[in-house]
């Protein structure tokens, strides 16, 4: 899923600052599953910033909603009689969902509560780890399912670099060093032979550096 | 290894079958030409070649190349580092041609430290190609004289090709096929992580003698001498595949006061005797950090001079 | 026993501290309360193993908001007693109240607005 961390509040209130009515709109998609912007995270937000300005002594209207998924117009639509009511709608989507919004209410200022931040899963309660980076051509059938490209801080095909240490990546102790983990289980299976045919450089086109990506599916476009 | 593949001063010192000794050097944080100059004169002579780091340590210095061509005004021979941090493919073939054109001859191809670690950690990485791809795009530069994509390349660049190796670095199984594999993508010579563990290396060694990686490559084991008990202490403990053992701390530490420097190279010395000696080893890369000026002496009291001339 | 404490002090009863949410912290305070604390059971003797905890680290979140917001995180507390000590649940009570009366109001009160 789309792993997100809700902005600081100082930054969301400074984006509320001159409004006197907003809408604070979550997503039951992912950022629900990582216990960002769902129904619960929206009271949260919104009872803080009426706090914040209860004790400024200057009242912001908050009204609370959450929709089943932000990035699909079918549910965009929900909204429709609701936006235009507010100086601002304030979205706990992931990035996704400010821009869906905004394009199909062009009228309506929405504000990201979030930072998006990763591809990834739940990895203990409360904890949340990469796993793809989105590079758009899996490679991970050659790893036993371990991405170097998200992974590895270096991105390297040909790891571990000499900075893995104690399992470590040469960045910071609280990181795993991937690489170690794909050579060791390699190791362990008797298939290290795997590891030591040359990969070809990686062709990004398919990742965010053939410029802005879309997928279309002739199948179902209508 | 019949014919020479890039004509440098250390292929034919290798070739020509001398134990071979190369230095390093890091370009200043400025433009301070004069200061560079002033450190490469402690090695012109010493060494048969000098490493130009690129941004060690993901500090933002003089590039690699234009302090290679300064080290080329002065008579020494660079060696030309680049990490794949900072470049993509179109940056790394165009330094590469660049560098050659100045006269680099040649040139080791490293990961780099992560940006983390340096003075602008906000910085986008690159990582493009990683390092073993390096080796494989100079090598195909050189020998095939075309582009990663297969177009023909101008006057190609003529490049001995250096990799790096960490025997220390974990998990230590894997190590010496890792440097059997930058053999296989390439590389013409080998130069080692600092070496302290002599144990340790001794065993690298015999797997890679073993595997027979000497006869298809020459490998330069890494010597930094310690110039006091808290850098041997920080090496120990900051600097991540780094092996330096308890008993040569101890060892710094009973020297003295004002005599760890000299027991620091004293260690040094005695490494390169014995590195002289084993099995597989061509030579000594010796990277005294800000110590130029104390390299005559080590080469010296090492027995590595004079410099053959070949 | 009929143990006084001081009659400011409304008790709201859950079945367990853990069911206490954030929100019901931040309620309490958006709503006007100069103080909110939760009475759990002892560490380690919850009846559902975690529910003191989770409820120790809601509290601490609200803390920090509260701190955020330049509001006194004292406001809000975490207590832990055993269900058999009243003249302790009778102690905290007051123990609170005398605190928060040296806060004095709270700034989030509706008389404070404009």
């Amino acid at each position: 899923m789309i792993v997100a961390n809700r902005k600081p509040l100082a930054e969301i209130r400074e984006m509320v600052e001159n409004c006197d009515k907003i809408l604070i709109l979550g997503c039951k998609g992912c950022v629900t599953v990582c216990n960002v912007g769902g129904a619960r995270e929206v009271s949260i937000l919104a009872s803080i910033l009426r706090i914040a300005r209860k004790k400024e002594g200057r009242l912001l209207h908050v009204d609370e909603m959450t929709i089943e998924r932000q990035c699909d117009p079918e549910y965009i639509e929900q909204v429709k009689d609701r936006v235009g009511q507010y100086d601002a709608v304030v979205s706990m989507a992931c990035g996704v969902g400010p821009q869906f919004l905004s394009e199909a209410y062009p009228a309506q200022r929405f504000f990201p509560a979030v930072n998006t931040t990763f591809f990834g899963g739940a990895i203990q309660h409360g904890v949340w780890a990469e796993r793809c980076a989105g590079c758009g051509t899996c490679i991970i059938h050659y790893f036993d399912g371990m991405c170097p490209i998200a992974r590895c801080s270096k991105s390297l095909l040909h790891g571990p670099c000499g900075g893995s240490a104690n399992g470590k990546c040469e960045i910071s102790k609280e990181v795993d060093c991937i690489w170690d983990k794909i050579v060791r289980k390699k190791m362990e299976e008797g298939h290290l032979k795997d590891l030591l045919d040359p990969k070809p450089p990686k062709d990004w086109r398919t990742a965010r550096d053939g410029g802005p990506r879309k997928s279309v599916r002739e199948e179902l476009v209508q | 290894m019949s014919e020479l593949k890039s004509g440098s001063n250390l292929e034919k010192v290798l070739k020509a079958g001398h134990f071979a000794f190369t230095g390093e050097c890091g370009p200043p944080k400025g433009a301070n030409v004069e200061h560079l100059r002033e450190k490469l004169s402690h090695l012109k002579g010493k060494v048969d070649a000098v490493n130009i780091t690129d941004n060690q340590t993901a500090v933002v210095r003089m590039s690699s190349w234009a302090a290679c061509a300064i080290l080329i005004q002065e008579g020494l021979e660079p060696n030309f580092q680049m990490v794949c941090r900072d470049r993509n493919r179109l940056a790394i073939q165009s330094d590469i041609l660049g560098a050659y054109a100045l006269g680099v001859r040649n040139m080791l191809c490293l990961s780099g430290d992560h940006q983390t670690f340096g003075n602008h950690p906000q910085a986008k990485n690159v990582y493009d190609i990683d390092s073993m791809q390096l080796i494989s795009l100079v090598k195909k530069m050189r020998d095939e004289q075309k582009f990663m994509n297969d177009e023909e390349i101008d006057v190609a660049p003529k490049l001995f090709i250096g990799a790096a190796s960490n025997p220390f670095a974990e998990p230590f199984e894997f190590r010496v096929y890792r440097l059997a594999m930058k053999i296989d993508s390439g590389a013409d010579f080998i130069q080692t992580q600092c070496i302290y563990n002599m144990q340790r290396f001794r065993g690298f060694m015999k797997r890679a003698v073993d595997m027979g990686l000497h006869e298809r490559c020459y490998i330069l084991a890494g010597i930094t001498p310690m110039k006091s008990v808290g850098m041997a202490q920080y090496m120990a403990k900051a600097v991540p595949g780094m092996d330096v053992p308890e008993s040569l701390i101890k060892r710094l530490r009973g020297a003295g006061k004002g005599k760890v420097a000299e027991e620091g190279i004293k260690f040094a010395v005695e490494q390169i005797q014995e590195l002289k000696e084993m099995e597989g080893v061509a030579g000594v890369h010796l990277m005294a950090i800000e110590w130029e000026h104390r390299v005559p002496e080590i080469a010296e009291r090492a027995g590595m001079l004079p410099r053959p001339k070949v | 026993m009929r143990l006084s404490y001081p009659s400011n002090v409304k008790v709201i009863q859950v079945p367990c501290s853990g069911r206490v949410d954030i929100i019901h912290l931040l309620k309490a305070i958006e709503d006007g309360a100069d103080g909110v604390y939760v009475a759990g059971c002892l560490e380690g003797e919850c009846h559902f193993l975690t529910g003191n905890f989770k409820a120790k680290k809601r509290v601490q979140y609200v803390k920090k908001v509260l701190e955020e917001l330049g509001i006194e995180p004292e406001r809000v507390e975490m207590f832990n007693l055993s269900a058999g000590e009243g003249p302790r649940f009778a102690e905290i009570a007051t123990e609170m109240t005398e605190r928060i009366r040296e806060l004095g109001p709270s700034p989030v009160k509706p008389q404070n607005a404009a």
